[in-house]
């Protein structure tokens, strides 16, 4: 990561200084950045997205509003639901910045890859993370990019809590419902390999908490056979 | 690679015949590429390959090209230590066909065989021309739509198109479009993309690390349809704004990938890799992540002879593959048209990528 990339724009720069904030990011994700910053005496987090400059800018630009507006809405919505998401402090349009509650803690990816998850911590996660998401679904929510990245488990109690909603679009289809879940599998296989135990986990949760299971998993199923079926050619 | 005594290598001549190019490489154990000749099957606009077809095709030019590579190469049958051919992904018919000629060229010589998976053939193909250890990968092809990188001695699949690959969808779009087959569909979308001014706004379809493709194709299908020959639009504009759209989905989950195992490196395989926009683009990510897209060049060129189908890739990762111990029984040389990029156990690489730092959070690093 290259300092240069990483500086923050005039403007966040003159705000996070308003704000008592870090200059350095605590992390650049694929699009946005986060800093650490104080508001009223509270530890937030501030995620900017930047511009993306591969991409077409007018293509970038409504993607960027739209996943901003996405992101804040969701995490208002999930609360309500009673899903464990940051709570939103302050919006920022025009800088394309949120500005949420600090959650402190560490991706669930660095958890299992500490080495020091046991069988039980997983099945703890599975059932949580199981949870949430049906309760998202079942509020017509799909989360859209459901990865060990974007869920953290938080150092006070250790519980999973959900981030990242920037994907987030409301739908009660069962094949959007499916992807999601599919798009989940893949994060956990190909990224814990040795873990899997805990998908296992998140479907039974899943299950037991969604009043649509049966028409999800059933979807589910279809969306992951369609992808062992691929012919493949070329 | 640095030359090296070539009486102590070894030397395998592979066979790709999965969709319509058939190619026939020799490769020496120290990497060097000593012939790689290759010919495409070609439809007529409108229209695309056919498995007898191609089949056919490729029974009709498999021997000659194998005289080619040989020639090519200055050695003869005796100087193989073995033969490789492609045991799938692919489409049956072809398959089939140039692995009947490969079983017969090693029964009549004497050799053994080795089955080798098509798409860990392009990535290794990939390391070897690049020189990049341990790269995210994006695997775009006429088949195939994935995002890969190395975990746990197998290549494992982050993220993928869940409906139809991009080369695919390339190629419908382009028949929509009347665009020639010749050289190949998506060139020919590419060169009219470069002439494109207008964008029109389609779908975008990123779910996490994974793409939905046929939605983009459906509205720009339709949109032709309904919209070109009324002087509002061209095929140009068409051609470029779906371009830009895929290729920026493409991008994306390449980076959200990259960001999720902590990668800097990346790297395209796949004959969509040759389109130069998608390269331009990769490699600006590449660079404000601060890493690289790796190539030939230093801007993250590739190019037709190793992005798109060929045998040297086959014979290249065979002879990894021979050289690691493994061989396939001559009774067991039959093909897959299924045969996913993580089935294959990778012996040859330690069991974490080489190059990859610790894993953690990015602002640590
Ligand atoms: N509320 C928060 N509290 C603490 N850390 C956070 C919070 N939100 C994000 N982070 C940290 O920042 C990282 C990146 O955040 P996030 O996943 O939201 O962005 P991103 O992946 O770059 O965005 P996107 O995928 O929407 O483009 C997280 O992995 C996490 O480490
Ligand atoms: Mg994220």
């Amino acid at each position: 990561m290259t300092t240069e990339t990483c500086a923050p724009t005039p403007a966040l720069l003159a705000l996070l200084r308003a704000c008592d904030g870090s200059i350095e990011p605590r992390s650049q994700g694929a699009e946005a950045r986060v800093y650490d910053v104080q508001l009223s005496g509270v530890e937030c987090v501030a995620k900017q997205r930047f511009a993306k400059t591969y991409r077409l800018r007018e293509l970038d630009e409504r993607l960027t509003r739209s996943r901003l507006s996405a992101e804040a809405r969701t995490m208002v919505r999930a609360r309500k639901l009673g899903v464990l998401a940051p709570h939103v402090v302050h919006v920022d349009a025009k800088e394309s910045c949120v500005y949420m509650e600090r959650i402190r803690g560490c991706a669930l990816k660095e958890a299992l890859r500490s080495g020091e998850t046991t069988r039980e911590d997983l099945r703890r996660f599975g059932e949580e993370i199981g949870v949430a998401v049906a309760k998202l679904h079942d509020g017509g929510i799909i989360h859209g990019d459901l990865t060990t990245s974007n869920l953290m488990v938080r150092d006070e109690d250790g519980r999973v809590v959900v981030i990242d909603f920037g994907l987030s679009y409301p739908s009660k289809l069962p094949e959007d419902k499916g992807v999601d879940l599919y798009v989940l599998e893949r994060a956990i296989t190909a990224a814990h390999p040795s873990q899997t135990v805990l998908f296992d986990d998140i479907l039974a949760a899943y299950k037991k908490t969604s009043q649509m299971w049966c028409s999800t998993l059933n979807r589910f199923a279809e969306v992951r056979a369609r992808g062992r079926k691929r012919s493949m050619v070329g | 690679m640095a030359p090296s005594d070539e009486r102590a290598c070894t030397r395998a001549l592979g066979l790709e015949g999965s969709a319509n190019k058939i190619g026939v490489g020799v490769v020496r154990s120290d990497g060097t590429i000593e012939s790689n000749p290759r010919e495409t099957y070609v439809t007529p606009p409108g229209s695309g390959f056919l498995p007898n077809d191609t089949a056919r095709h490729h029974r009709a030019r498999v021997v000659d090209l194998v005289r080619k590579a040989l020639r090519e190469a200055g050695v003869t049958m005796g100087e193989i230590d073995v033969v490789a051919y492609t045991r799938g992904p692919g489409m049956g018919a072809p398959l089939t066909a140039v692995a009947a000629c490969a079983r017969t060229l090693a029964g009549l010589y004497d050799k053994p065989m080795v089955g080798v998976n098509h798409c860990v053939a392009h990535i290794e193909m990939g390391r070897l021309v690049t020189g990049c250890d341990d790269p995210v990968i994006l695997y775009a092809s006429g088949g195939n739509t994935q995002v890969i990188a190395y975990n746990e001695r197998r290549y494992r699949i982050f993220g993928e198109t869940i409906d139809i690959a991009v080369g695919n969808m390339l190629d419908r779009f382009a028949r929509v479009c009347g665009l020639s087959n010749d050289p190949a569909p998506g060139y020919n979308i590419e060169q009219e993309a470069k002439k494109g001014k207008k964008f029109v706004e389609g779908p975008y379809g990123v779910k996490g690390m994974d793409v939905n493709l046929s939605g983009i194709l459906t509205f720009y299908k339709t949109y032709a349809e309904e919209n070109l020959g009324k002087g509002e639009v061209t095929v140009a504009d068409l051609c470029f704004s779906m371009q830009e759209t895929v290729f920026s989905m493409l991008v994306e989950i390449t980076e959200r990938a990259m960001a999720h195992v902590n990668a800097k490196d990346v790297m395209i395989v796949g004959g969509v890799g040759c389109n130069l926009r998608l390269q331009e683009m990769m490699a600006i990510m590449a660079r404000e992540r601060g890493g690289k897209l790796y190539g030939l060049d230093e801007n993250g060129r590739m190019d037709d002879r190793f992005c798109i189908d060929n045998g040297a890739m086959i014979a290249h990762t065979g002879l990894i593959q021979y050289l690691n111990g493994e061989t396939t029984p001559i009774e067991e040389t039959e093909c897959t048209q299924r045969f996913r990029t993580d089935e294959v156990l990778v012996t040859w690489r330690d069991k974490a990528g080489t190059k990859r730092t610790a894993e953690g959070s990015p602002a640590a690093s």
